[in-house]
């Protein structure tokens, strides 16, 4: 019997951390390809199955393993199954919540967050290291978009200044070129990195349910299904979030997107060669910002911005507030049945959010259309080409916690999610 | 109580300036050698003629560049790629 409820518990957590794959290639798309998409450099299909092939070329390369999620931000004797599982639950979760509202955020804070609030529920702030919070997490996230910023403004700025007089033509061909060139190098790069924290949580679960022996490396079929499930995900694109990137940030156009691709894969590479982990997310979503403002003449949708700043820094709590949820439903019904009924809610909320997506949905089909206010991922920005503030739009900024309330709200009860189902009509009870 | 390893973010910045910033620059050079800056003049010629009929005859009045331009542009270009390859061995042999 209790081999059985521990497979059982291993097999959930094994397809939770496959989902939350999924949900991270799907969710970081964009870093790589939305500059490539939205300057036409790649057609959008093309461009999310080059991205995908090079995230599983990358997956297959990432050798050295990162076995240890969360390292140095949460006490790692405190892990448990349930824990790590309730902490994927978070991390996916907020994945999809951002998507939905079309925000570029780090994938890899989630998952932090979703474990720091897990154990927090699980055995209070004894098991937090918070110095390791900030340092590790809040730190960069400020500071990743001010490097970004500052590198690809300035390339951008060179860029326009010794193409001046190139005929559009040439340029434009060129840069297309190297925009391919440098935006495979992130998704690469995004590969060999991200399926490293999935197959990660994966084996850290097979060691703990003894599955494995404690000095296994990484068995084949988890560095497959990590690399495969990465790969989908990225395929399906999370377009959304490429509209966001691409469109609503900054008009791009091809020597921009060179630029700040090049500035991506730059600062991307570096900062994890001297140990100043930076997430790729940020990092892109800078180098896109950068590009307007090293462009004479470019404007910057600051407002669009500041409302992704702020979904960083609600990235961690929000995150950790569904872990905590999770676990405490997990520990207050118990066993085997808290543990189904966790991973039933995931499923619930996934499906709910997906068909809250499918009101308005963005494809590879208008991912590009002008940035206006009837479409833009629910992200409604003002004066799509001007970039100027229209005063009459309410205020752009509680957006995101107002409608990302009542999901949240309804993580924890299964029965309020039915009148979210139930508004749109098709959801089972 | 340090939050910031100023060491590693210096590197990061001052590094990510020279490649991030440096490489479109000499991408763009390289270009600019290339192709010219031809007789188009800034914004007039090209609005002038209809968008099809620029891009032909832009690629047609380019004239060939001069072996120094040629060499410039070729220089610029190989450092480029060269700089690309590394990050791909850099990428592939786990060096992050």
């Amino acid at each position: 019997m209790e081999g059985v409820t521990e497979t059982l518990l291993l097999a959930l957590v094994v397809v939770t951390a496959l989902a939350f794959d999924f949900t991270n290639g799907f969710h970081d798309t964009g870093n790589a390809m939305a500059t490539s998409i939205a300057t036409r450099a790649l057609k959008p299909k093309t461009a999310v199955t080059l991205s995908a092939v090079l995230n599983l070329v990358g997956a297959f390369m990432s050798l050295a393993v990162a076995a240890t999620i969360a390292k140095g931000i949460v006490d790692a004797g405190v892990i448990t199954l349930p824990v790590v599982l309730a902490g994927l639950v978070g991390g996916i979760v907020w994945n999809l919540v951002t998507w939905l509202f079309g925000i570029p955020s780090s994938s890899s804070h989630a998952l932090v967050g979703g474990m720091v609030g897990a154990v927090l529920a699980a055995v209070g702030t004894s098991g937090v290291l918070w110095s390791g919070v900030i340092s590790k997490v809040l730190v960069p996230a400020l500071l990743a978009p001010v490097i970004a910023i500052a590198v690809a403004g300035l390339g951008t700025w060179f860029v326009a200044r010794l193409t001046r007089g190139v005929p559009q033509e040439v340029s434009n061909r060129g840069f297309r070129w190297g925009q391919i060139g440098s935006a495979s190098l992130v998704s690469l790069a995004h590969g060999t990195n991200d399926a490293q924290k999935s197959m990660g949580i994966i084996l850290l679960a097979l060691i703990a349910g003894g599955a494995v022996p404690a000095d296994s490396s990484v068995p084949f079929w988890v560095i497959l299904s990590c690399a495969v499930a990465m790969a989908l995900g990225t395929y399906l694109g999370g377009w959304r979030v490429i509209r966001t990137l691409g469109k609503g940030l900054v008009e791009i156009d091809s020597r921009q997107g060179m630029a700040a691709e090049t500035s991506s894969a730059a600062v991307i590479l570096l900062s994890s060669h001297f140990g100043f982990s930076l997430s790729t997310t940020h990092v892109a979503t800078g180098s896109v910002l950068g590009s307007g403002v090293g462009m004479p003449g470019a404007k910057v949708r600051w407002n669009v911005a500041g409302r992704m700043f702020v979904a960083w820094l609600v990235t961690l709590p929000a995150a950790g507030l569904v872990g905590a949820v999770c676990h405490w439903l997990e520990s207050a019904i118990g066993g085997t049945a808290g543990t189904l009924a966790v991973f039933g809610l995931l499923i619930v909320t996934s499906a709910a959010i997906w068909i809250a997506s499918r009101r308005k949905p963005v494809d590879h089909n208008n991912v590009n259309e002008a940035w206006d206010e009837e479409k833009g991922a629910d992200l409604e920005s003002v004066a799509a080409t001007t970039g100027e503030v229209g005063p009459e739009r309410v205020g752009p900024l509680p957006a995101v916690p107002t409608a990302v309330g009542p999901i949240l709200g309804s993580v924890e009860s299964v029965e309020s999610l039915a009148p979210v189902g139930a508004a749109q009509g098709k959801v089972q009870a | 109580m340090s939050f910031i390893d100023w060491g590693a973010l210096m590197q990061v910045l001052v590094a990510g300036l020279i490649l991030g910033a440096g490489a479109p620059a000499l991408f763009a050079l390289g270009l600019r050698l290339l192709a010219g800056t031809a007789p188009v003049a800034p914004e007039g010629a090209a609005a002038a003629s209809s968008d099809g009929e620029a891009t032909a005859s832009a690629t047609v009045t380019i004239a060939r560049p001069t072996p120094v331009r040629l060499v410039g542009a070729i220089a610029c270009l190989g450092v480029v790629v060269g700089a690309v390859a590394f990050g791909l061995v850099f990428v592939v042999s786990g060096g992050h």
